[in-house]
């Protein structure tokens, strides 16, 4: 039993709905954590989504006397994938590029990214080679500029040359069949309209 | 103007007050040396995820960094700089978050809670101040000191 | 055989556990003494089957026993033996298994103690103990069991974690948790209070104890974290407000407040409420760190890998727990509160002030951390809360708190004048403006406002201490006999107190004064830095134990006489392939010189990237934390705290006669 209290002069005392207050901002706190549990921290939503390409003007990997520019991007619906030899996720995804490479539904260009060119064309030759061109960013500022932040990242872009999604690490099949085709398809048909 | 006088002052007593190497960067002033440090201590490493770009030693830090030190000596203003990280990476990139609609509770709450703490406390006391007369409490005090009194004398 | 004598051992502690909260808690609640008799074999028993589960782990880790998945996770067999007893906690699983052997640990000392407790309130409080145990152990058992076998074993394991193999990493998280854990006392003593409705002082010098204990340990933990990131991370920071530190230092701020609350308690028998709910916040938001750091909602460079039914677990845990004492406060604090009066000048007042400064400031934190999720769960996008947030609102609100704790250990309780009080306090003041001139003339380097101001809050803490040692000395007969007489819990203030000026001037003088550079050096390159000549005289290829590192060589003159050598290296390790800085430090009193080495940048011209920091003072935010622990032992030790109860005779119904 509660204890008679001595002054006792409720009319002096906080509310009894103070009482609630702690418990109050604790179910807001456990609502936001339960949400916050289906969210991942680590991925990081790009500010360049229904932007143009970024500029860029880089050497060919193919050929480092060509130029690869962000106007070769327009004209047709694509995927740009940042890689580098040294990435082992990128080793792991190479497959499923290869897979939609060969499905001839979309062509594939890369940034190959703070690499040695020599190295990544000997890659290619042995792994298979998914890209229809690759460009050449050295030093990495191609990069900064297309916000990357950890590779592989794919960026689809459309027929005007707008980025219209960004896939930050290895691309499954799945990936590939439930996001980026059904965006691509989409896009098409609206273009058809 | 002061302020320009204590630093020359000091340019004439401490060698340091050149204008020091950041990362092999030289720079040209000592203005130049402190905002790249202020910029870099406010701008999130990406790929460390916990790490200032100025305390990171990865790959992409130091690419922004240089980035960054590149930017610093053209003579980009801060705003300049910050919002070409934010094109590019968006507001995650920044440490310290920008004052806007979707920050506001976040930069009044201190605030907002410093002042409900001072009301509630300043209520609370008011009304404990209208009990003062009561000698319950004398009594119990005198009871207690005595108590402790004994407590004390037995050890 | 082993792991799984230890596994058993656990399922076994677990039906104890549930006997130690349910029998004596029924006992509690229907006035039956021989229920609650049986809180202490209980607790003892619980405490004896987690010993052998923790014991039967940590067998597995010095033998090497790769068949257990943990084990084969956490270890390896390069491994020296110090780093195979600390591995124990080197990941998830077993830092759990440690969580739930620390309660069980503080379990048993209160039940050990129980003599200084009422019959029903002992077994009450390790009645709810009892509970937190069941749930900590169910979560070990169904979602991080460390004793899983697996099968065929590995024939060596994948290493602990190059970070943690460390001197100071070893006892750091055991610290930690047992600050954490031991909130669950005066917790649990909480829980009692509301539902006992029994709120005495009494109460409040039986709570303080445990209080001071967790407190003491929690800043032990957060202290002995802070200078392992100092010395280990390689760039010479030492508070990053990363998640999980700032989930260390949130129960550390309203444990403050705790332990400074109760002292009313104690003393005025006043603030029972406000004592109450601190007591409940300090372990909620202990058990909220739990969460954090296991279940991957924000990113920290500390969390251990991520895992949403571990989650969603500690969720439900903590949903439950802390829902419940927050429920049972509000409908029970209610009906408990009394009015005690004290005026707007007195002791009572600036103790007060200084919690809800305390948990407003905790409440800040709380929001900062949780900002990023709070919006992205509303769908605004990804943003990040970091250190130039937390130092803008941090230090303005901390400035108060610092200010107040010299009046409220000066000020008389109930009330007193102001006049009086500016005429104790005029001097100290006048004092600590003097020393601040003074010494931030004598500091190489500008004149900083900042420095100045934390001198002066600094000293006027630290000045506030000897005139209440002096006031004391006053009253007292001789002064032999005037020190003799101050109690230890007395001392315990003033050592804690002027460990906190301590650490004010270590972060302040540190942060402004600080001279760094991140260079590239060849061999037989140098810097200045202030009056230090920094010379790269080698870099070398050595092997350790289980790395291969490079080890440079630095020299370092002052005014071109050669002071020391400096060491730092570059690790590898052998198994993870993890880079590891292991910086090289000269520390004294007025200065830390600080040597991390980088990359190699350049094969070609062999350069190297080094970071050099002069970084004065920063011994002291360290020595700052020693006093407060050293302060908190004090305190703990007073004998007013050993003080047995003479036990109350429970009304007993007849037929129910305590066994003994």
């Amino acid at each position: 039993m509660p204890q008679p209290a001595e002054n006792q002069s409720p009319e002096q005392k906080p509310k009894r709905w103070v009482y609630l207050l702690p418990l109050g901002l604790f179910a807001v706190l456990m609502v936001f954590f339960f949400f916050g549990l289906g969210l991942n921290p680590r991925l990081l939503p790009s500010p360049l989504i229904g932007q143009p390409a970024p500029e860029f003007s880089l050497p060919k990997l193919s050929n480092a006397n060509e130029l690869f520019q962000h106007t070769d991007l327009k004209g047709e619906i694509s995927l740009l994938n940042i890689w580098a030899t040294w990435c082992t996720s990128c080793r792991q995804e190479h497959p499923v590029l290869m897979k939609i490479a060969k499905s001839k539904q979309v062509p594939i260009y890369g940034l190959y990214y703070k690499d040695v060119p020599d190295q990544g064309v000997v890659w290619l030759q042995n792994y298979g080679n998914p890209y229809r061109e690759n460009a050449v960013d050295e030093d990495g500022k191609v990069g900064i500029e297309w916000g990357a932040y950890g590779t592989p990242e794919t960026f689809l872009i459309d027929q005007d040359g707008i980025i219209r999604y960004k896939h930050v690490g290895p691309i499954s099949w799945n990936d590939w069949e439930t996001k980026l085709l059904p965006m691509i398809n989409s896009l098409r048909n609206n273009n058809d309209v | 103007m002061t302020s320009r006088l204590t630093s020359f002052c000091l340019m004439l007593f401490f060698v340091t007050a050149v204008p020091a190497e950041i990362a092999g960067f030289p720079f040209e002033s000592e203005t130049q040396e402190q905002r790249f440090r202020d910029l870099s201590s406010e701008l999130r490493c990406l790929v460390c995820q916990n790490q200032s770009l100025a305390d990171s030693n990865a790959g992409l830090a130091q690419d922004l960094r240089s980035e960054l030190y590149q930017q610093v000596l053209t003579g980009n203003s801060n705003n300049q700089i910050i919002s070409f990280m934010t094109e590019r990476y968006g507001d995650f990139i920044l440490y310290k978050p920008r004052f806007a609609t979707k920050t506001l509770l976040l930069w009044l709450a201190p605030i907002l809670l410093f002042i409900v703490g001072i009301f509630c406390l300043i209520r609370f006391s008011k009304f404990k101040n209208q009990g003062q007369q009561t000698q319950v409490n004398e009594e119990e005090l005198q009871k207690i000191r005595a108590l402790l009194q004994a407590e004390e004398e037995k050890q | 055989m082993i792991p799984e004598l230890g596994h058993f051992a656990l399922i076994l502690a677990l039906a104890i556990a549930i006997v130690q909260a349910i029998i004596p808690g029924m006992g509690l609640l229907c006035r039956r003494a021989d229920w609650m008799a049986v809180a202490k074999p209980a607790a003892l028993l619980q405490f004896a089957l987690v010993l052998i589960a923790y014991g039967a782990l940590t067998y597995s880790f010095i033998v090497h026993d790769f068949s257990v998945l943990y084990v084969a996770n956490t270890s390896n067999s390069e491994l020296p033996l110090i780093y195979r007893i600390s591995g124990v906690w080197g990941a998830h699983e077993g830092s759990l298994l440690l969580w739930v052997f620390i309660l069980s640990t503080w379990t048993a000392i209160l039940a050990i103690y129980s003599k200084r407790y009422p019959v029903d309130m002992g077994a009450g409080v390790i009645s709810v103990l009892g509970f937190i145990s069941i749930g900590f152990i169910l979560f070990t058992i169904f979602t991080s069991n460390p004793f899983l076998r697996h099968f065929p074993a590995p024939i060596d394991g994948a290493d602990l974690n190059p970070l943690l193999q460390d001197p100071v990493m070893a006892i750091h998280p055991p610290m930690l948790y047992m600050g954490y854990v031991g909130f669950a006392v005066p917790f649990a003593f909480a829980i009692v209070a509301l539902v006992q409705g029994r709120l005495d002082t009494a109460w409040a010098r039986w709570v303080r104890p445990w209080a001071l204990t967790a407190w003491v340990c929690l800043t032990g933990g957060i202290t002995l974290g802070s200078w392992w990131a100092y010395y280990e991370l390689g760039w010479g920071g030492w508070w990053f407000w990363d998640p999980v530190e700032n989930a260390s230092f949130m129960p550390w701020l309203t444990g403050t407040a705790l332990i400074h609350s109760l002292a009313v308690t104690e003393k005025r028998h006043a603030l029972r409420n406000w004592t109450i709910l601190l007591a409940i916040i300090s372990f909620s938001l202990s058990l909220l760190g739990t969460f954090l750091v296991r279940s991957g909602v924000l990113t920290s460079v500390h969390a251990f890998a991520s895992d949403p039914t571990r989650g969603v677990f500690v969720l439900a845990f903590l949903g439950l727990v802390v829902g419940i004492s927050l429920s049972l406060f509000a409908y029970r604090a209610w009906q408990l509160r009394t009015l005690t009066p004290f005026s707007l000048v007195s002791r009572e007042m600036a103790l007060l002030s200084n919690s809800v400064l305390l948990l407003v400031t905790m409440l800040t934190v709380l929001l900062g951390t949780h900002y990023p999720l709070i919006l992205d769960a509303l769908g605004g996008g990804k943003i990040s809360v970091g250190p130039p947030y937390f130092n803008s609102v941090f230090i303005p609100l901390m400035i108060p708190v610092v200010f107040l704790v010299a009046i409220g250990s000066l000020i008389r309780w109930r009330e007193d004048s102001v006049s009086t009080l500016i005429k104790q306090l005029r001097t100290p003041a006048v004092l600590a403006i003097v020393f601040a001139s003074v010494l931030s003339l004598l500091l190489p380097g500008k004149a900083s406002f900042t420095a100045w101001f934390a001198l002066l809050l600094a000293f006027w803490v630290i000045n506030s201490c000897y005139v209440q040692l002096l006031q004391r000395l006053r009253h007292s007969h001789s002064l032999m006999q005037g020190l003799r007489k101050t109690p230890r819990g007395w001392y315990g203030m003033i050592l804690a107190h002027i460990g906190l000026g301590f650490t004010v001037v270590g972060i302040a003088l540190s942060s402004v004064y600080s001279q760094e550079q991140d260079v590239h050096m060849v061999k037989g390159d140098d810097r200045t830095l202030g009056e230090y000549r920094f010379e790269l005289v080698d870099v070398e290829r050595i092997t350790g134990p289980n790395y291969q590192a490079d080890m440079g060589t630095i020299r370092i003159y002052k005014n071109e006489k050669e002071l020391m050598t400096l060491h730092p290296e570059k690790r590898i390790y052998n198994v993870r392939k993890n880079v590891m800085t292991e910086a090289a430090i000269h520390s004294n009193l007025l200065r830390d010189l600080y040597v991390s080495l980088g990359e190699q940048r350049n094969i070609d011209t062999g350069a190297w990237s080094v970071r050099l920091y002069y970084k004065p003072f920063i011994l002291w935010i360290w020595l700052g934390g020693l006093f407060m622990v050293l302060g908190g032992l004090l305190a703990v030790t007073d004998k007013r705290y050993r003080l047995e109860v003479k036990q109350e005779k429970i009304k007993l119904d007849a037929n129910h006669a305590p066994a003994s």
